[in-house]
């Protein structure tokens, strides 16, 4: 048989590459179930990891269960719309660890799509429907008894997405920690979002009032709260990141100044409370001191 | 073709003919993913599958393969077989397989393997070239394993993740060495075993 004719040399690749395809899409349906368990529970570890940083004591490596640690800690896991109103529960596994429910990057994405097209409309009436069709997670973790909140970001780096979880604090503000993840940012430049020196820069800063609420700037910023260190080398990946943050952090705004409410209301009660106690500390005292008398 | 000797066939590839050492190919993986020795060990047990199952299946079908589509023919069994590996790591050892990043991808354009096939696979019978694909895969990994050892314990103390280095020397002063993780001193470090191999085997000296 000729195998250098033309007719061969065609039928056989066609066959050859038919054949490869079939046997990689059979593969690839067979492992996706677990493949997506695996991104599922890193994305777990990433929100977990996020609010972890709240606390020093709270450490996270490759021994801990992420799962069990997630139902223990988390005490509301919820969608809201870009108005601040819940919308509806994730399930957060207090009863099968396996039916815990985070977003996707697909889900982030989703979302974003909407923030920008929110950005773009014209008119405000638009932009208030779209606000509504929004499906922003939130969670909320007990980390040794102090109340975290992570959210999510999403932006578009240098070569493929970006993505992150931010802690913030009571009060809705202040950045407890912060986690960051990338498709594929060039290793040993854009990819250092991803890594500790940076990520630990957000803790201790906080959203501020105005057009921009967070910031990656170049630059030293000390005194600053929102605004971290950009990546020097990492210009276009900084700036996505910094873009991401502030483009969803401004749609959280009206959730998380409900939080800062509550908790302006909790610290006021808390001080009444204290004062309260203190009397009826004084009461007792003067009480146990006529009985010595 | 009947008289072939399989000691030959598997051991030259790891020590007198090794592809790292001796050919110097897949040098760009092997200072890549040789920070930790899990990593290393991964990769080497990848590539190990990578060069010997292509190096079959493309003997199986070397009667067959239209000469003028020779590399683009050998290039998609190359990459079925890495996609493969890819996937089972991504399912069963997602860690490992996020480390590796990239480096698992472009096993297909590690030189090792394609060199294999040309060299070797196209004239001979599948045994023979599936083990000549193991025992050079096998060569490179054993490279990547010595490399991963020394990278691991003298830039951060553990082997396979556990602390080999005392906390005691840590306190007394002993620091580990940062260069060590950096690609560079790998490079320095694969210099050292190609020197240590060659004055042992002085034939591989050139004049």
């Amino acid at each position: 048989m000729n195998t250098n004719g033309n007719t061969y040399t065609v039928i056989y690749s066609t066959v050859l590459v038919i054949l490869v395809a079939a046997i990689l899409a059979f593969v690839a349906m067979v492992l996706q179930d677990k493949q997506n368990e695996n991104i599922k529970v890193e994305t777990i570890t990433k929100v977990l990891t996020a609010a972890a940083q709240a606390d020093e004591s709270v450490t996270i490596d490759e021994t801990t269960n992420v799962l069990e640690m997630y139902k223990d800690n988390i005490r509301e896991a919820f969608n809201v719309d870009g108005d601040g109103n819940v919308k509806s529960e994730m399930n957060m596994g207090k009863e099968n660890v396996n039916d815990i429910q985070v977003p996707s990057t697909a889900d982030l994405k989703k979302q974003n799509d909407i923030l920008k097209k929110i950005e773009d409309a014209k008119d405000d009436a638009q932009k208030a429907e779209l606000r509504k069709t929004l499906d922003l997670p939130v969670f909320v973790f007990d980390i040794n008894g102090k109340k975290v909140t992570v959210i999510p970001c999403y932006g578009a780096g240098l070569w493929g997405p970006i993505w992150g979880y931010i802690a913030l604090d009571e009060d809705g503000r202040t950045i407890d920690g912060a986690i960051f993840d990338h498709k594929g940012e060039t290793p040993g430049l854009g990819a250092k979002i991803a890594e500790a020196p940076f990520y630990t820069s957000f803790k201790g800063k906080a959203f501020v009032d105005g057009e921009t609420v967070f910031a990656v700037e170049k630059g030293k910023h000390e005194g600053e709260p929102g605004c971290v260190d950009a990546i020097s080398g990492a210009t276009i990946t900084s700036q996505a990141l910094g873009r991401g943050i502030n483009l969803w952090a401004r749609y959280y705004q009206p959730y998380l100044k409900t939080l800062a409410a509550d908790c302006m209301q909790d610290a006021a009660e808390e001080t009444e409370v204290q004062a309260e106690g203190t009397a009826a500390d004084a009461a007792a005292t003067e009480t146990e001191v006529q009985e010595v008398k | 073709m009947s008289d072939i000797n399989f000691k030959e066939v598997l051991l030259k590839p790891i020590f007198k003919g090794n592809p790292v050492t001796v050919l110097v190919l897949g040098i760009c993986s092997s200072l890549a993913v040789t920070v930790q020795l899990k990593g290393a060990f991964v990769m080497a047990l990848s590539v190990i599958i990578v060069t010997g199952l292509s190096s079959f299946v493309v003997s199986i079908i070397r009667n067959s393969i239209p000469n003028r589509i020779r590399i683009i023919v050998q290039l998609v069994v190359v990459a079925l077989m890495v996609i493969l590996v890819d996937q089972f790591l991504k399912a069963y050892a997602y860690s490992i397989s996020k480390t590796l990043s990239v480096y698992v991808g472009l096993i297909i354009t590690n030189c090792i393997v394609m060199g294999r096939i040309e060299a070797y696979a196209l004239g001979n019978k599948p045994i023979p070239s599936l083990l000549d694909g193991l025992a050079n895969g096998a060569g490179y990994g054993l490279i990547l394993i010595v490399l991963a050892f020394f990278r691991e314990l003298l830039g951060s103390g553990t082997l396979f993740g556990y602390r080999i280095i005392p906390q005691s020397f840590y306190d007394a002063g002993y620091m580990d060495n940062g260069l060590v993780i950096l690609p560079p001193m790998a490079l320095i470090l694969l210099g050292l075993i190609v020197w240590v191999q060659r004055s042992f085997q002085k034939d591989l000296q050139e004049k």
